[in-house]
C-alpha cells in the first residue's frame, strides 16, 4: 500500500526533500533497532531539527492518521523504535546541540539527539558529573535514554536516567508544545507529568529538550576485579556487600562465556579460567573509597574469591568498565543471534535467580551467556542461538516464559531497563494486572486520541 | 569465505553476497557501537552511510530482498574502506570481507555504467596495474612531464584554468615521480651491513610505491640491513592485488596473488616485508582469497603468516636503536594509516620506532586513527568527502605544532602532502622508516 503520496508531498514541502527518505536503500537501514530478530520497513524516514518541525509532522500525521515512530540512534533492546508498517520514522539525531551548562544551578539543557557520552563529557569538562552510563552510551541519544529510562553501570549508587531529569520539553501527538519541570530542586505544582514522560517509550509525546541534573564529579575512584569458581559465590558476595551497608557505584557481573567474548574483543587480560567475575567500583572521597575498597575486598575473600585484582590507575579502571560495556555485543561472537533478557529481582534473591536461569538453560538445551548489573539485581541472561533455527527459537521463547514467571514469583519485574516495546508486550498485562493496564490505556488515549504515536508498542 | 558463487535470482549472474557464508552476513547484531567511529556516518548522520546500514543492505541482498542497484553500488563506493568499524565492533564482524564482496557484487551487477568510470577502471585496474613494466613506462613519461618544465609551463600558462575542475584537481594531485625506481636503487640480493645474516627476508616494493616512494623502499632496505637481514628484492614485482580486491575485481586479485606466490615462495623466507599499510592488510589475507584453490591454498596460508609490516617486523626482531652524539631535536607527530591500525592492528610499533630515534620527540595527534581521506583511490573518486577529511586532519596536525608528520602508508603520505602543499606550509611528511634510516646514516657519519 505504502504511505500516501499526499503525506510525502506535505512532509517534503515542510522539511525539505533532502530530509525525507523514501528510497528502499535508504529505508532498509532503518528497519530495525538493537533488538534481535525484529524487522519492518517504514514508509519513510524524516529528519527533524526543531520542536516546530516536529509539531508540524505530528499535526499532519494526526490529520491523515499516519503512524509516527520517533527514533534516536536505534540501539533500543525492546523494539521501541522499530517502525510500524507504512509509518513515518522521525529521526532526532540531527537535533544534537547541548544548549546550556549551568554551573550555578548544576544543570545541563540539551536537544534530544545528543549522545549520552557527549553529555557526560560536557559535564566533566566543568568538573561536573552525569552518572547514567548505559552500555550503549557512545551512541545512544539522551532522548532515547529518557524515553526508556535507561540504567547503566553506576545505577546502584547513582540511580537511573529518571533521577537526573529535571525538566522536559515535549510535543504532544496532537501537536501542542509543553514544558514540564524546571531548574528548581523542589517543585510540587500539579501532577509530575515530567515523570510520566520518562520511560514512556515514545508513546505519549516527542521529547524535544531535556533539562538534566548534574552532580559534582567524585574526587577519586577505585576499580577492582574479583574472580570466582562458582556463580553462586559471586552473587553471595554481592548480597553480602549490600548487607554490609556498602553502596559502591558499580557491581557488575560476567559469567565465563561472557568473559571469554569480552577478552576476545578487548584483550585486557581478563582471567579466562573462572566461572564468574565481579567488576566493582567505588568512588567519592579518597578516605571513603579506600575504606570501601578494603571492606569489599574482604567480603570477596570471605566468599572464597579466587583472585582479586585492583586497577593500578584510573585509566586501567576506565578500560575495565569500557570492556564491560561491550559485553552484550561481544557475546554476538558466539552465535548468529543473541537474544538477551532483562529480568530483575530484589537483590536478596539474586543467587536463586542465577541458579534458576542455569537450570532453565539446561532444561531447554540452550547456550547462554549471563552478565548484568548485579548490584541492581538486574541480570541479562543472553541466549546464543540462530534465528533461522525455528525449533530452537521456540525453546528460547519457552525458556523466557519460565524466567519471567520466576522473576515475578521472586518479587521482581519483567524488564529492569530495556523497556516493554514489542519484545515484552505480551507479558505486560499479566504483570501489571487489569486495573493498571486499564489506567495506562486511558491515559494514552487522552494524550494521543488518534493513536498515531508508536502504535502497537507497550500495550494495545 | 567464498563457498560457491550462488546464482542470483534474476538469472545467470553469480552473487558474491549470496555466496558468502551466511554467518559472516549475520554476525552484525546492529548494536550501533561502530557508528561514532565511521567517518561517513559522522559526516551525514544517515544510517545508510554507516557500517550498520551498509551491512543491512548487504544482508538484504544476501536474503534476496534487494538487488544490487546503482544506489547500492554508490553506497559501497562512498564507504572509505577505512575499517574503523572493525576496530570498534565488539561482535567481531568481518567488515573487510563484507566490503570487498559487496563491491564485487556491485561490479558484477554492472550497475555503475558511466563510460568514463569504465574507461578509467579498464585502464588502471585491468591494464596499468596488471603489469609493472607498463606502470614504470607511465612513470617515466610523468617524470618527463615534470622535469622538462612542461608541468610548470602548463600550470603557468593558464591552460589548466580552462579545464573542468575535476581534471584540474587531478592534475594537481599528480605526485612527484622519483628519478630512480626501486630496481635501480636496490640490488636483487643485499646482505646485512655487518655480521652474518640472522634472517632472510623478501622486500615488496609495491606498484605506486615503486614510482613515487622508491626512496622509502631504499630506506626500508637499509634499515633491514642494519638489523641483520639478508634482503631479497626481485625487480619488476607484480601488484599485490589490493587495489583490485578493494575495488570489486575479485577474480583479478586472485590472479595477482598467485603471481606473487610464484615469485616469492614463502618457504624460502623468514618474513615477507611490506612498508605500505594498504598492501599489507591485503597481503595477509591471501588464504581467504584463494580458499577454493587447492593448488595454492597451503602456500597462501604460509604466506599469510610470514607477511609482516616493516614496523611490526622491526619490533619483533628487537631492532637496534641508533646512537647519536648530537641528536637533532625534531617534534614529530604520528598519523595512523587506517590499514595499519584498523586493518592490521598495528598501533604501538610505529610509535616505538619513532621514540627510539635520537632527538625525536613524539607528540600525539588528536584523532590519530581517523581516516585522512586518502583511502586508496577514494580521493580521486570522492573528492568532496576526501577533502573534508583532509581538512580535519590538517587542523589536528597544526594543533600539535609538529615539524614532521610520520605515517606508514604511501597513500596517506601523498594525500596529506598535497594538503600541506596547498596550505603553503613547510611541514615535512615522512615514513617512520625513513626517519629511522636517516638516524642510522647520521650515526654512521659519527654525528
Ligand atoms: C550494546 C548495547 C548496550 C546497552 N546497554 C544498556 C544499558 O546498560 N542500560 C540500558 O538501560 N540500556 C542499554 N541498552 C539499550 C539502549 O541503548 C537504550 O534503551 C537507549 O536509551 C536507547 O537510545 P536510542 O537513542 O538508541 O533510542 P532508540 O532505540 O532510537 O529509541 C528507543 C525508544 O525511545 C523512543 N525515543 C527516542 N527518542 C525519543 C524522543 N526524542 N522523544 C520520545 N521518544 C523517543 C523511541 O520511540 C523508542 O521507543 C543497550 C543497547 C545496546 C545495543
Ligand atoms: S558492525 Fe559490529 S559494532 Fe557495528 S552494529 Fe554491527 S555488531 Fe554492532
Ligand atoms: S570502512 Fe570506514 S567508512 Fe566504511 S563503514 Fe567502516 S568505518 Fe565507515
Amino acid at each position: 500500500m505504502g504511505l500516501k503520496n499526499q503525506v510525502l508531498q506535505a512532509l517534503s514541502t515542510r522539511l525539505g526533500p533532502k530530509n525525507v527518505l523514501t528510497r528502499r536503500e535508504d529505508l532498509i537501514p532503518y528497519s530495525f533497532d538493537g533488538t534481535a530478530a525484529l524487522k519492518q520497513l517504514p514508509g519513510c524516514v524524516v529528519f527533524v531539527r526543531s520542536p516546530e518541525e516536529i509539531a508540524d509532522v505530528l499535526r499532519l500525521a494526526n490529520q491523515t492518521k499516519t503512524a509516527v515512530v520517533t527514533r534516536g540512534s536505534g540501539t533500543g533492546l525492546s523494539g521501541g523504535s522499530l517502525p510500524s508498517r507504512d509509518c513515518i520514522v522521525m529521526c532526532t539525531v540531527r537535533m544534537n546541540r547541548i544548549l546550556e551548562v549551568d554551573e550555578r544551578n548544576l544543570t545541563l539543557l540539551t536537544e534530544p539527539g545528543v549522545t549520552t557520552l557527549d553529555i557526560s563529557m560536557a559535564a566533566e569538562r566543568v568538573g561536573l558529573f552525569y552518572p547514567p552510563d548505559p552500555g550503549s552510551m557512545k551512541i545512544s541519544t539522551i532522548g532515547g535514554n529518557v524515553a526508556e529510562n535507561s540504567g547503566g553501570l553506576r545505577g546502584l549508587k547513582y540511580g537511573v536516567t529518571r533521577n537526573y531529569v529535571m525538566g522536559l520539553e515535549v510535543v504532544l501527538p496532537t501537536g501542542e508544545l509543553m514544558w514540564l519541570g524546571n531548574k528548581c530542586v523542589k517543585d510540587v505544582a500539579g501532577y509530575s507529568l515530567k515523570d510520566l514522560f520518562v520511560g514512556s517509550e515514545g508513546t505519549l509525546g516527542v521529547i524535544t529538550k531535556v533539562l538534566l541534573r548534574l552532580i559534582p564529579l567524585p574526587g577519586t575512584k577505585k576499580t577492582m576485579v574479583a574472580t570466582f569458581d562458582e556463580m553462586d559465590r559471586a552473587a553471595e558476595a554481592v548480597s553480602a556487600i549490600i548487607a554490609a551497608k556498602i553502596i559502591p557505584c558499580t557491581l557488575e557481573f560476567l559469567d565465563r562465556t561472557t568473559i571469554q567474548c569480552v577478552e576476545d574483543f578487548a584483550k585486557i587480560g581478563l582471567p579466562l579460567d573462572c566461572e564468574a567475575l565481579l567488576l566493582m567500583e567505588t568512588d567519592g572521597h579518597r578516605a571513603v573509597v579506600a575504606e570501601e575498597a578494603k571492606a569489599m575486598a574482604k567480603i570477596c575473600r570471605q566468599q572464597g574469591c579466587r583472585e582479586l585484582r585492583v586497577a593500578k590507575t584510573v585509566a586501567e579502571g576506565v578500560k575495565l568498565a569500557s570492556a564491560r560495556r561491550s559485553a552484550f555485543s561481544a557475546l554476538a561472537r558466539m552465535a548468529p543471534t543473541t537474544i538477551l533478557e532483562d529480568a530483575t529481582v530484589p537483590r536478596s534473591e539474586l543467587a536463586t535467580m542465577i541458579r534458576f536461569v542455569d537450570q532453565i538453560a539446561k532444561k531447554y538445551e540452550l547456550r547462554i551467556g549471563t552478565f548484568g548489573h548485579m548490584g541492581d539485581g538486574n541480570l541479562h541472561p543472553t541466549f546464543l542461538t540462530d534465528e533461522r533455527d525455528q525449533k530452537e527459537m521456540h525453546r528460547v521463547e519457552e525458556a523466557f516464559k519460565e524466567i519471567f514467571d520466576e522473576a515475578i514469583r521472586l518479587g521482581g519485574t519483567i524488564t529492569g531497563e530495556h523497556g516493554v516495546g514489542l519484545a515484552k508486550k505480551a507479558f505486560l498485562p499479566r504483570f501489571l494486572g487489569d486495573t493498571q493496564i486499564d489506567v495506562l490505556r486511558k491515559l494514552r488515549k487522552v494524550l494521543d486520541p488518534a493513536g498515531i504515536l508508536n502504535p502497537g508498542k507497550m500495550f494495545d | 569465505m567464498l563457498v560457491e558463487l550462488a546464482k542470483s535470482r534474476d538469472g545467470e549472474r553469480p552473487s558474491y553476497l549470496k555466496g558468502l557464508d551466511y554467518s559472516v552476513v549475520q554476525q552484525c547484531m546492529h548494536c550501533g557501537l561502530c557508528l561514532p567511529t565511521c567517518p561517513t556516518y559522522d559526516a551525514t548522520q544517515l544510517e545508510r552511510n554507516s557500517p550498520r546500514g551498509r551491512i543491512a543492505l548487504m544482508r538484504s541482498i544476501a536474503d534476496g530482498e534487494l538487488t544490487a542497484t546503482e544506489t547500492f553500488a554508490d553506497e559501497m563506493y562512498f564507504c572509505l574502506g577505512c575499517l574503523a568499524c572493525m576496530t570498534a565492533c565488539p561482535a567481531g564482524v568481518n567488515y573487510a570481507e563484507l566490503f570487498e564482496q559487496a563491491r564485487a557484487e556491485a561490479e558484477s551487477a554492472r550497475v555503475l555504467t558511466s563510460p568514463w568510470r569504465r574507461f578509467i577502471r579498464m585502464i588502471t585496474l585491468n591494464w596499468l596495474f596488471m603489469d609493472h613494466a607498463r606502470l614504470q613506462v607511465l612513470g617515466r613519461l610523468m617524470r618527463l612531464y615534470q622535469t622538462t618544465g612542461l608541468q610548470g609551463l602548463i600550470r603557468r600558462c593558464g591552460i589548466m584554468e580552462l579545464m573542468p575542475g575535476r581534471l584540474r584537481d587531478l592534475e594537481s594531485m599528480i605526485p612527484e615521480i622519483q628519478p630512480n625506481f626501486s630496481d635501480e636503487l636496490i640490488a636483487p640480493r643485499s646482505l646485512p651491513k655487518s655480521g652474518a645474516a640472522r634472517y632472510r627476508v623478501a622486500l615488496l616494493t609495491g606498484c605506486a610505491q615503486d614510482l613515487i616512494f622508491s626512496d622509502v623502499n631504499r630506506d626500508t632496505l637499509e634499515v633491514l640491513q642494519e638489523n641483520g637481514c639478508e634482503v631479497i628484492t626481485p625487480a619488476n614485482q607484480p601488484c599485490c592485488g589490493s587495489l583490485h580486491a578493494h575495488n570489486g575485481e575479485w577474480e583479478t586479485a586472485k590472479v595477482l596473488a598467485r603471481r606473487q606466490l610464484d615469485l616469492l615462495p614463502p618457504d624460502q623466507f623468514d618474513a615477507i616485508i611490506t612498508n605500505a599499510a594498504g598492501c599489507g592488510s591485503h597481503l595477509k589475507h591471501y588464504a581467504s582469497l584463494l580458499k577454493d584453490d587447492p593448488v595454492y591454498l597451503a602456500r597462501a596460508e604460509e604466506w599469510d603468516g610470514k607477511v609482516k609490516d616493516i614496523h611490526e617486523w622491526l619490533v619483533e626482531i628487537q631492532f637496534r636503536q641508533p646512537e647519536a652524539k648530537r641528536p637533532e631535536v625534531q617534534l614529530v607527530t604520528y598519523h595512523e594509516a587506517c590499514h595499519l591500525c584498523h586493518g592490521q592492528n598495528i598501533t604501538s610499533q610505529p610509535r616505538d620506532i619513532l621514540k627510539a630515534i635520537p632527538g625525536c620527540e613524539l607528540t600525539e595527534l588528536p584523532e590519530s586513527n581517523w581516516c585522512c581521506g586518502s583511502a586508496g583511490i577514494y580521493n580521486i573518486v570522492q573528492p568532496e568527502m576526501a577533502n573534508d577529511l583532509l581538512d580535519r586532519k590538517l587542523a589536528h596536525i597544526e594543533s600539535t605544532r609538529a615539524h614532521v608528520v610520520a605515517t606508514g602508508n604511501p597513500g596517506c603520505l601523498l594525500h596529506i602532502q598535497n594538503g600541506v602543499r596547498k596550505q603553503g606550509s613547510d611541514l615535512r611528511l615522512a615514513h617512520p622508516v625513513t626517519l629511522l634510516a636517516e638516524a642510522y646514516r647520521r650515526e654512521a657519519h659519527g654525528e
